[in-house]
Parts: structure tokens; C-alpha cells; sequence
């Protein structure tokens, strides 16, 4: 199994970001072990536009599962489930935490965006 | 014949007033008139042209056939825009990010690409009397509109004056309009912003090599520094137009000033003898 969350930067310290297509750091963990496959800088963070769907691609070439994210707008949304990538929101505090609350099964499975297109901007405070 | 290029650093500083003044102020049956703002385009409010053409303009975006691809990912590679991304079994394509380069279907090893047209907006044309008029009208919520500039400026005909009214700022859609005209007359108003985007778009048209002249807007109010800057940089102001409650109320009413004030309509005239000179001036040097 094999778990990207959305980081401000490497490793399980770091603290989580609340945007899923420009959060500049993925941190690649295995939930079962605790594990740091690798912390991948996210090229798209800075991208015009199609960070989402550029995100999504990405996370699928590196074979991820599932992302644990804040929210996720309606293009990453649909690419992240044609790429069969699970999505689940909730996360707070450090990758730590948040993968903590991913195995005591506090997090949202969702189907769906939980925002509109380009909300994650305004995340950024 | 002159292609003459009416831009501006800052928006609403009189692009349309001076374009359609001009246009209307020289024998109609050489010029032609373009409005490139194609995002908001309303040099036909004052000119009220009777078109005789509309055709739709779209821009190349990329169909993949499934059958074919591989899912390689070298299209979303090459692509410069992010308008492609391929998740295992499936290719999305955001149209919207598209600029229509062709570098997909080009470079996809399994020539799985084939591009057809995605309609950007139209391109309208017709006369105003013996006054050839054209211009396009981006569809609402399209971001692309430089192809459609292009398409605009493709009507030009060689054998009459071109006078083109650009978009405003200083970005793609402004360099599209103005990159290969023969002079670039930047309308400008002597306050802060209008200084500041002046020196903008001064910067622009000489990064494109462009003649230069200035026309000052409401000359009368604001301050000097407008002038202190063209003095400084050797920009030659070719016309000042003080703020007259008059002109003011013509366009308000949607009426060009040339045709309800003949003092106007020479000093238009003279306006393009200086811009004539100027262009000429340069040439030589």
C-alpha cells in the first residue's frame, strides 16, 4: 500500500498542505510500516493551470493507491479516480498526524471534489 | 499600405475614441479599421457597421483514439500548457488549457492524435459607408485569444490603411495585436497609472522594434510627469487631447467626435501626417 500526502516539505515531520494539485511536497509512506518511500517535490505547484490533473499523473506513475489530502477540486477529482487513485480528506498537523488519523480510520473516503475549481489558492495563508 | 497599431499600457485611457476618430477623420475609401480587443470589443458602438460577414474561428485541440494510444505519456510530456494527462487507461484532455500547437499529435509515437477545431469565437466584418470594419468576438469564458486576434487581423486588406484598435495591458493578446504593424501610437493619461503603464508598454513595443508616438488623453489634468518621461525617453507626443465636457457627452452618447466637431476631424488629419512623419523619420534613421 502506498499513500501520497499532501506536504508543505519532506518526511513524516513535515507540516501537511490543505491543496492537493499545488501542494509543493507528496510524501510517499506506507501506513502499515510508517515506512518513507520518498518525498516528491510537486513540479505542478507552480504550473499556469492543470496542477490537479498534472498531480494526479504524477501520483499514478509512481503506482500511489491513495492521497491524503485537505480538499480537491473537480479536475483532480476525476483524474485521480480514472487513474484509480483513492482520495481521502481530513488531514491536519504534521504527515505524522495525519497518517495517524488515515489507520484510526478518522479520515473521509470521498468520490467527489469537496471544492470548486482553483479553491486550493485561497488555502495558501 | 501603413498598418498602424492604437494601443495602451492602461485600460480606458481612449484607444477606441482615438481608432475610430482617426479612421473616420481620412478619406474612407483607403482605411479600414480593426478592433482586435476581442474580449471586449466596442469600436462598432460608435461606427454602428452593417456586417455582411460572420465566421466561426477555432484553434486545433487534440482527440485521442483509444484503440491506438498506448498510454506512453509522451503527449503530456511534450505539452507545454498541461492540457494533457494520462492516468493509466485513460487520456483527459482540458481544452481550455490548450493553445492548439499540434506538438501532441506530432510527437505521439502511435499516431493516436488527430485535432479538430474547438470554436474560440467569430470574426465579423462589413462597412461603415465606404469605411471597411472587422472585428472578433471572443465566446465568453475562453481564455484564448490570440488565435482569434490573428484571425482578425488576416482581414486586413494591404490596399487600404489599417488602423487597428488593440486590446489594453501589455500581455500575449497586446503583442499578437501590435507584433508586426509599422507604427505603435500608445494612448496614455497624465496620472500615476497611466505613466507607469506607459512605461509599460513603451518597453513592449521596443522589445518589438515598433516606431513609437504618444497621444495624451485628458491632457489637461493630472501632472507633468507624462511629459517628463516622453521628453526623457525621446518619445514624440503627437497629440494632446484636453478634458472636454463635450467630447466627453459624444461618447457617451456612442458618437464619434470627428463627425459633430470639424475642428476635431483636422486636428485627426493632422494627427496622422505626424504619425506618417514620425514612422518616416524613423525609417530613415
Amino acid at each position: 500500500m502506498k499513500l501520497a500526502v499532501c506536504a508543505r516539505g519532506e518526511g513524516l515531520g513535515a507540516q501537511t498542505d490543505q491543496r492537493f494539485g499545488r501542494c509543493p511536497y507528496f510524501v510517499l509512506v506506507d501506513p502499515v510500516s510508517d515506512e518513507v518511500f520518498e518525498s516528491i517535490r510537486n513540479e505542478n505547484a507552480a504550473a499556469a493551470g492543470g496542477a490537479g490533473p498534472q498531480s494526479a499523473q504524477l501520483l499514478a506513475n509512481r503506482g500511489v493507491d491513495a492521497v491524503v489530502t485537505g480538499n480537491v477540486g473537480p479536475k483532480a477529482a476525476y483524474a485521480l479516480k480514472a487513474a484509480g487513485v483513492e482520495i481521502y480528506t481530513g488531514i491536519e498537523g504534521t504527515v505524522s498526524n495525519s497518517l495517524q488519523k488515515y489507520k484510526e480510520g478518522k479520515l473521509s473516503l470521498v468520490s467527489d471534489a469537496t471544492v470548486q475549481a482553483h479553491s486550493g489558492m485561497k488555502n495558501d495563508k | 499600405m501603413l498598418k498602424l497599431a492604437i494601443a495602451s499600457g492602461k485600460g480606458g485611457t481612449g484607444k477606441t475614441t482615438v481608432a475610430v476618430n482617426l479612421a473616420l477623420a481620412l478619406d474612407q475609401d483607403n482605411v479600414e479599421l480593426l478592433d482586435c480587443d476581442v474580449e471586449e470589443p466596442n469600436a462598432h458602438l460608435f461606427l454602428k457597421p452593417e456586417f455582411q460577414s460572420c465566421r466561426e474561428v477555432g484553434i486545433p485541440v487534440p482527440s485521442v483514439d483509444l484503440d491506438l494510444c498506448n498510454f506512453c505519456g509522451r503527449c503530456s510530456e511534450v505539452c507545454a500548457f498541461n492540457a494533457l494527462a494520462v492516468l493509466n487507461d485513460q487520456v483527459m484532455v482540458l481544452n481550455e488549457l490548450c493553445h492548439g500547437c499540434g506538438s501532441c499529435a506530432y510527437f505521439c509515437p502511435e499516431k493516436a492524435i488527430t485535432e479538430y477545431k474547438r470554436p474560440i469565437g467569430v470574426i465579423e466584418s462589413g462597412m461603415v459607408g465606404k469605411l471597411k470594419f472587422g472585428h472578433g468576438r471572443l465566446n465568453p469564458g475562453e481564455a484564448m485569444s490570440p488565435p482569434l486576434i490573428d484571425a482578425v487581423k488576416k482581414m486586413s486588406s494591404s490596399e487600404r490603411i489599417t488602423i487597428i484598435d488593440a486590446p489594453p495591458g501589455t500581455s500575449c493578446p497586446v503583442v499578437t495585436t501590435v507584433k508586426d504593424c509599422d507604427f505603435c501610437l500608445l494612448v496614455t493619461e497624465p496620472t500615476p497609472f497611466g505613466l507607469n503603464d506607459l512605461d509599460l508598454a513603451y518597453h513592449m513595443a521596443s522589445k518589438l522594434g515598433l516606431p513609437v508616438g504618444v497621444v495624451i488623453n485628458r491632457s489637461d489634468l493630472g501632472n507633468d510627469r507624462v511629459e517628463e518621461y516622453c521628453h526623457n525617453k525621446g518619445l514624440p507626443i503627437l497629440q494632446k487631447i484636453p478634458f472636454d465636457r463635450e467630447l466627453a457627452e459624444l461618447y457617451a452618447g456612442g458618437e464619434p467626435v470627428v463627425l459633430h466637431r470639424p475642428d476635431w476631424r483636422s486636428r485627426f488629419r493632422e494627427l496622422f501626417e505626424r504619425i506618417v512623419d514620425r514612422q518616416e523619420e524613423v525609417l530613415r534613421q
